[in-house]
């Protein structure tokens, strides 16, 4: 479904990526984990061409995105993003936060959308909280609505960049609660995180990155109980 | 005392009542309204356009022929005098127009556009990054991010600010003067000019300027807290 070649990234004279290849099936979860500075978030955001590559290519279901005739804003569509900082549209209600995109490209009509974000609240327990502005949510709150905003537009795959980063302790648990149901769901999911369990846990694949490159993949089992290199052995010991 | 009130009395009629010179004041700061009204409209707009002009980007991140553009026109207006630049427009750009709200209102409206702008470009500035990726991750133009997401709360931040240029507007519309129009300022020299009185014209001019600024000042204040009820927790 995405297959990445040679992905590069420079900022100035700081290459960040020094060249990805990976390739990500329909339906999987993968889980990226690294120190920080290893591009894992870049990566991410090179696949919806936030950040624009440098080298290399990024096919989507056999559309090459970073091509430059390629229509971005239609490919990001069908690819949901949650960010570590929520970045809900402050000026908007939640109602309007999740229905803006597909009511304004002509996706569905305004009750379609409505009705689909209040089946979508349901999902998260937060209907009530369809007229409330961000600013009067928790930060847990604010994430699950994110990952509302984003299933609203029906994605085939989710993007989440570190999504509970930023979460006071006691919040982390809710969101990871809706990821982990988003994965059983079938969703296609790449996940930039530090909670390990949930890697444990929901991830088909566990990426470890470091210094720009892909060091090390494996299912989480092997991943966790047996790594192979020593830069991630030595990553494992200081997070578990 | 007694000698001292009918002084009073006596310049105050003379500045205002004889000949109904009061309506003088008011037709004076009608004018002075009706330049500032359309100076600041044309003055939003024009800020606007510039502030998003100065704002636009090469892919590769250097300035294009826009922000260049932009920026002469800031540097230009805002290195001038605006008496210069109102005496330029009455009498070289548009001497040969007879509707002299409409030039006067130009001429302000251009010059309240370069410092409009800059307040403007603040407010997108302020508006945080996450904002626009939210809004393109979700597949919106980056035309579309900017008018529904981003320009709403640019606003917001820029009024303040905005307030500030609309009063400093009014108050500059003094110098309509200079291309003979009776604005609220001339029209209380003029009549200082006929009674040989200074002290009631001027002063009743400036609490006149005073009680409209005061006025706009709550308006704005009160425009600013329904803008920021999604601000609240």
């Amino acid at each position: 479904m995405i297959t990445v070649k040679e992905l590069r990234k420079s900022f100035g004279d700081n290459e960040v990526l020094r060249g990805i290849n990976y390739r990500i099936e329909k339906g999987q979860k993968i889980v990226i984990v690294g120190p920080s500075g290893s591009g894992k978030s870049t990566f991410l955001r090179c696949l919806n061409l936030l950040e624009t590559p440098t080298g290399g290519q990024i096919w989507i279901d056999g559309q090459e995105i970073t091509d430059p005739k390629t229509d971005i804003n239609r490919i990001r569509r069908k690819m949901g993003m949650v960010f570590q900082h929520f970045n809900l549209f402050n000026n908007l209600t939640i109602m309007n936060n999740i229905t803006l995109a597909p009511v304004k490209l002509g996706i569905m009509s305004r009750e379609e959308a409505k009705e689909k974000a209040l089946q979508l609240l349901g999902r998260v327990n937060l209907v009530d909280k369809a007229d409330a502005y961000p600013a009067q949510l928790s930060g847990g709150q604010k994430q699950r609505i994110a990952i509302v905003r984003s299933l609203a537009m029906n994605p085939e795959v989710m993007l989440f960049d570190e999504p509970t980063s930023a979460l006071d302790p006691e919040m982390v648990g809710e969101v990871l609660e809706v990821m982990k149901e988003l994965a059983e769901s079938g969703m296609t999911m790449i996940c930039v995180t530090h909670e390990m369990a949930f890697a444990r846990e929901a991830a088909s694949k566990v990426i470890f990155m470091d210094e720009g490159v892909i060091m090390e993949e494996n299912t989480p089992q092997a991943f966790f109980d047996s790594p192979q290199c020593e830069r991630l052995r030595d990553f494992l010991s200081k997070v578990l | 005392m007694a000698q001292w009130w009918a002084d009073v009395q006596m310049k105050f009629t003379a500045a205002f009542i004889t000949g109904d010179r009061w309506k003088l004041y008011f037709r004076g700061l009608g004018l002075t309204l009706e330049v500032a009204v359309f100076a600041g409209i044309i003055g939003v707009v024009i800020g606007t356009a510039i502030a998003l002009m100065k704002l636009t980007r090469t892919r590769g991140g250097k300035e294009t022929a826009f922000s260049r553009i932009a920026e002469i026109y800031i540097d230009v207006i805002r290195g001038t005098p605006s008496v210069l630049q109102l005496l330029i427009m009455w009498f070289v750009i548009m001497k040969s127009s007879t509707n002299s709200v409409l030039v006067a209102s130009l001429a302000f409206g251009i010059n309240s556009g370069a410092y409009v702008a800059e307040i403007i470009r603040g407010g997108i500035l302020a508006v945080d990054a996450g904002q626009t990726e939210a809004g393109r991750s979700v597949g919106l133009s980056s035309w579309q991010t900017l008018r529904c997401i981003v320009l709403p709360q640019a606003f917001k931040n820029a009024l303040p600010p905005i307030g500030n240029e609309f009063i400093t507007l009014i108050k500059e519309t003094a110098i309509l003067g200079y291309v003979g129009l009776s604005d609220l300022t001339r029209v209380a020299n003029q009549i200082t000019t006929r009674t040989y009185e200074a002290f009631m014209p001027l002063i009743g001019a400036a609490v006149i300027y005073f009680v409209i600024i005061k006025i706009l000042t709550i308006l704005l204040g009160i425009l600013e807290r329904r803008l920021r009820k999604s601000d609240n927790r």
